[in-house]
């Protein structure tokens, strides 16, 4: 499987670079491919199997924009022709028609693969836990566990498929209880972190499957699922807070 | 009408203070916080000394403030200051009451101010430091800080035009901080075991911030830390004016020179931060008036307080605590990398959950994995016990960095974790829990000791 991670120089905040050592660890035919800025990204010439970009600065979302800008036909193909394709943390608001920093009352223009709007306020970051169901075939229904910290909400424009149905906390637009990210055909965008894929094993591995992997491997499956059920089963207690 | 509020506000503030004295309660905000919240603009009234010199940065400001105010005291200078208290408005609203009489006048000619980066909007609208020392920016909580960008923005909006700036030439982030304020740079010189690149998975300086190019280094510490050079746009690190040299870390010495002097200052622990401070120190000393040879003579006696690294010969073993903050990747990386370089086989407890967040909500365990849990793969770190709310996550993300399974034990509740060390003779036992984890964390190393003596007895 050829794996492309997005401007992983600047695109890796968080820990989220490890959602793609995570793969890796699992079944090391994988090959990595960083695609850097300044430079043609390399989905443009080979249509990668898994294309992935995680959390960044707000400067750097600028920068993404601009390197991805002359791309982005390409990218909508890859969209259309069911490309998988993940966005996590503030990585999918680039792909947006717009970023509102509302502090200064500043327009910043995305690449517009996405309808809707992302508004920014610096001074209200917004940390909760999250619990939802995942929407993907082969693993619907199955619990998600992460966690967001953004000083985002977003808005979209258009009746998308979310990724992931909310059962507490913050989806889209942060409101309590909406639908969170959005799935268009495999073009999966979503605000979460955690990372991710290290948190949800059994979606992950859903993940793969749906990718064409016959028996997707997963390192420490054992130690992961144990750590993935004792946040299940804490994140289902009734007490406890889901908002910092 | 407000300063009515403010008067009120003072004398409540200081009856608090006073009642608290009696009662002997030292290092609370309180009486800032009464004061603030009886008239929110209480730092505006409240009086302040004529020189304030502010530290703020990530990492190392408690330490370089309470140094600087040490070797003050050396001289007969007891500057107004906020050691005892918090380093947020509260404690600094706390820290300049203290020092003010009835009508809220200061009776200080000097302020030392620690000063949280986060805090700076509700701090320095009102509180101007003359001379201010930014130690380094690195990540910091995610929750409360994001990241180094956004606490940059924070400290050019807030700090003013007019402070006179004290950065880390060696930190490419936090050296361009207020570009258009006066300024002067510390940094240490080329060391044996600089490397080229970074190896730590955090290393918010990878690309030009002026190009965006790829930065090439010359220099790295850890981190981003170092010096680095774009081969694009000829953009370079700072030339520093305040230079630590070749530093003795046996015999705890540091060269400092500036503009052709040089001076030998003492230095209280290894570890390349602990120089970095020493020198950020003296440059603030010589920037409040001292030269530096009387920089140095003040710093002889200054010791760092040891409240993040003590270490006791227990019978066979030592057993030695670890401040690695929670929730801080970056402070973990540097604790886990001064551990690991320490020569001698090791078993660890790490139990740095952030117990406030879990008894609220879970703890966010994002920073786990921007973390280097990497350094503990090492041959002398022979067991690694994993404790507490979190002690799952750090099962896995050992796991992940090939830490080998037999080496990890997991211990459900950390006062059990002592039970299930080895006290091989010879061996040292470290403890790492941060400041939330500290009651509990210091249960965990009594308990260890007394293990370790009863173990002793029996060898």
């Amino acid at each position: 499987m050829n794996i492309e991670v997005l401007f992983p120089e600047i695109a890796n905040l968080y820990g989220e670079l490890a959602n793609i050592k995570f793969l890796v660890d699992g079944n090391k035919t994988y090959n990595v491919i960083s695609s850097s800025l300044g430079r043609e990204p390399a989905f443009v010439r080979k249509n990668p199997d898994f294309l992935y970009m995680g959390a960044m600065t707000e400067k750097s979302q600028e920068l993404v924009i601009n390197n991805l800008m002359p791309y982005r036909d390409k990218l909508w193909e890859l969209i259309q022709n069911g490309t998988f394709i993940l966005l996590t943390g503030n990585s999918g608001e680039v792909f947006l028609n717009e970023i509102l920093d509302e502090d200064n009352n500043l327009s910043i223009e995305g690449l517009g693969l996405i309808k809707g709007m992302a508004k920014r306020r610096m001074m209200h970051r917004h940390n909760s836990l999250y619990l939802g169901k995942c929407n993907i075939d082969g693993v619907e229904r199955t619990d998600i566990v992460a966690f967001k910290s953004q000083f985002t909400s977003t808005v979209y424009g258009e009746d998308y498929m979310p990724l992931f149905s909310t059962t507490r906390g913050f989806g889209r637009g942060l409101i309590d209880g909406s639908d969170e990210g959005i799935r268009l055909n495999n073009f999966m965008c979503t605000d979460l972190l955690g990372p991710l894929l290290i948190l949800n094993p059994y979606f992950t591995k859903g993940l793969l499957s749906a990718m064409g992997e016959k028996n997707p491997n997963l390192p420490f499956f054992d130690v992961a699922i144990d750590v993935y059920e004792r946040r299940l089963k804490e994140f289902n207690e009734p007490d406890r807070g889901f908002t910092y | 009408m407000n300063k009515f509020r403010f008067y009120i506000a003072l004398w409540m503030a200081k009856l608090a203070l006073f009642t608290m004295g009696i009662l002997k309660y030292k290092g609370t905000n309180f009486p800032g916080q009464l004061a603030i919240k009886i008239c929110p603009e209480f730092l505006r009234y409240i009086g302040k000394p004529e020189r304030i010199i502010g530290i703020t940065g990530t990492n190392g400001k408690t330490t370089v403030a309470n140094m600087v105010i040490d070797s003050l005291r050396e001289d007969g200078i007891y500057p107004l200051n906020n050691s005892y208290g918090s380093n947020i408005h509260t404690g600094i609203a706390t820290a300049l009451l203290k020092d003010t009489g009835f009508w809220g006048k200061s009776k200080k000619e000097m302020a030392i101010l620690e000063i949280d980066e986060r805090a700076m909007p509700l701090i320095m609208t009102y509180v101007k430091p003359e001379i201010m020392a930014v130690t380094n920016l690195f990540r910091d909580s995610m929750k409360r800080n994001a990241h180094t960008e956004y606490i940059a923005g924070i400290l050019d909006k807030y700090i003013p035009d007019d402070a006179y700036m004290i950065l880390n030439g060696d930190d490419i982030i936090s050296s361009r901080l207020k570009p258009d304020n006066d300024r002067v740079y510390f940094g240490i010189e080329s060391l044996p075991t600089d490397l080229d690149h970074s190896i730590n998975l955090i290393n918010d300086a990878r690309i030009c911030p002026e190009c965006s190019h790829r930065l090439s280094y010359t220099n790295v510490r850890y981190h981003h830390i170092g010096r680095c050079y774009c081969s694009n746009c000829g953009f370079r690190s700072p030339e520093p004016d305040f230079l630590g040299e070749t530093p003795d870390v046996d015999s705890k010495r540091i060269t400092i020179s500036h503009k052709g002097m040089k001076y030998e200052f003492p230095l209280n622990n290894g570890g390349i931060h602990n120089m970095y401070n020493t020198v950020c120190v003296a440059t603030i000393l010589y920037k409040i008036g001292y030269s530096l040879k009387e920089a140095a003579n003040l710093m002889k006696n200054v010791s760092v307080v040891g409240s993040r690294f003590s270490s006791e010969k227990c019978g066979q073993v030592t057993v030695s605590n670890q401040m690695a903050k929670e929730n801080n990747a970056v402070g973990s990386s540097r604790a886990f990398d001064y551990i690991s370089s320490l020569p001698g086989d090791k078993e660890l407890i790490l139990m740095m959950n952030c117990l406030g967040d879990q008894e609220h909500w879970s703890e966010n365990t994002c920073w786990l994995y921007d973390c280097d849990f990497e350094l503990l793969n090492k041959d002398d770190i022979k067991h690694i016990i994993v404790t507490g709310p979190r002690g799952k996550d750090y099962h896995l993300r050992l796991l992940m960095a090939g830490v080998p399974e037999e080496k990890i034990t997991w211990v459900e509740k950390e006062i059990d974790a002592p039970n299930k060390l080895s006290y091989t003779p010879a061996e040292s036992i470290f403890i790492f829990f941060g400041t939330d984890s500290l009651v509990l964390g210091n249960k965990v190393m009594e308990k260890t000791k007394e293990i370790a003596r009863k173990k002793g007895e029996l060898q």
